[in-house]
């Protein structure tokens, strides 16, 4: 292996990442290379200084301003949420079904008795007939509705 | 025995809340750290973690498991951060040459230098924040993609095929990116690495 190509190797091997193969490869070549030796203890010293930082905490109202940032966003409605509720559209529906039937069924034809045939018609001579305009006015009997005898 | 990430997650989906609490809980520290180490601003750090987390909550209807989570939850963290960084690149460089010498504290306020605190090992303690403080800023001096690599790399301890699905670049450009930042680190930190070795 050349110094090049121990490029995309050398950190890996610091780290212990390499595979068995790559490793031994790397390892061959440090033993003949002074510079790469010198390379890896160089890379393993700056890792050990990068472990020296300390870790922070968040702080204790980390936990609280992220659920107080939850609960603000707006509350996202799906297209179901367009659709009432079930009792609302079973009763809506009910309604519209019987505004049709009501509108689309036929109308019956006025029941007409059968004595009221005959009156109909000769409807025209009735409604011109004077002689029946020229009639006294019943009179209401006093007893119990008798009708007048002189009639 | 503890549900995986992946369950976790499928559980919000279906409309458990307390698997969202699970996952904050596992994933707050690191992220809180990571982002820290990205920005060098606590309160901004936690901003953008705080954001990771909505973001995360507001996906859970669309949630695939396609992926590990670590590099979904991840991707959104360096975006968040690149972003960030990229916007606020400017700002930083105005910072005055007269402000105080500070300790960026690790707490997150930064600190000034006090030197006549009353500490006994005063000078041992002004030697390890000086170390410490050395190798922020060799990170921070990182190019922003090498420095989230080395980031996810080391502390993260993600593999190779994540932290390329999180930065999008194969694994051989990922691998040519570690390697340039620790040759970077390794001449910006010489003294200590030097140290190191003796």
């Amino acid at each position: 292996m050349s110094c090049s190509r121990m490029e995309n190797k050398i950190l890996g091997y610091v780290d212990g990442r390499l595979k068995e193969s790559e490793r031994l490869e790397v390892e061959k070549h440090l033993a003949t290379c002074a510079a790469c030796r010198l390379r890896v203890n160089e890379f393993r010293a700056v890792s050990s200084l990068l472990d020296e930082l300390p870790v922070i905490e968040p702080s204790p109202a980390f936990d609280l301003r992220v659920h107080a940032r939850v609960a603000a966003l707006p509350v996202k409605q799906s297209w179901w949420a367009w659709f009432p509720a079930p009792r609302v559209a079973i009763a809506a529906a009910m309604l519209l079904l019987a505004t049709v039937w009501v509108g689309t069924r036929p109308n019956p034809a006025p029941q007409i008795a059968q004595d009221d045939i005959p009156v109909l018609e000769n409807l025209d001579v009735l409604s011109n007939f004077d002689v029946l305009t020229e009639l006294p006015q019943p009179v209401q009997a006093d007893d119990g509705g008798q009708a007048n005898p002189q009639m | 025995m503890a549900r995986s990430d992946v369950q976790l997650m499928l559980d919000v989906k279906a409309g458990d809340e307390q698997s969202f609490t699970l996952l904050l809980h596992r994933y707050r520290t690191p992220l809180v750290n990571f982002l820290y180490r990205m920005v060098r601003n606590r309160e901004q750090a936690e901003d953008l973690a705080q954001e990771v987390f909505l973001r995360v909550y507001k996906a859970r209807e669309d949630y695939v498991p396609s992926a590990k989570f670590t590099t979904w939850l991840f991707r959104i963290a360096t975006n968040l951060a690149l972003n960030s960084v990229r916007d606020t690149r400017y700002q930083r460089m105005e910072i005055s040459l007269d402000a105080p010498v500070t300790v960026d504290a690790e707490e997150g306020d930064e600190k000034t230098l006090d030197v006549a605190e009353k500490n006994p090992n005063i000078e041992q303690h002004l030697v390890e924040e000086t170390r410490k403080k050395m190798i922020r800023h060799a990170i921070e001096k990182l190019p922003e993609k090498q420095r989230a690599a080395v980031l996810l790399h080391k502390y993260q301890e993600l593999d190779y095929g994540e932290i390329s699905k999180i930065l999008q670049c194969s694994e051989s450009a990922l691998k040519s990116l570690l390697f340039r930042a620790y040759e970077t680190l390794r001449v910006e930190l010489a003294p200590l690495v030097a140290q190191h070795g003796k």
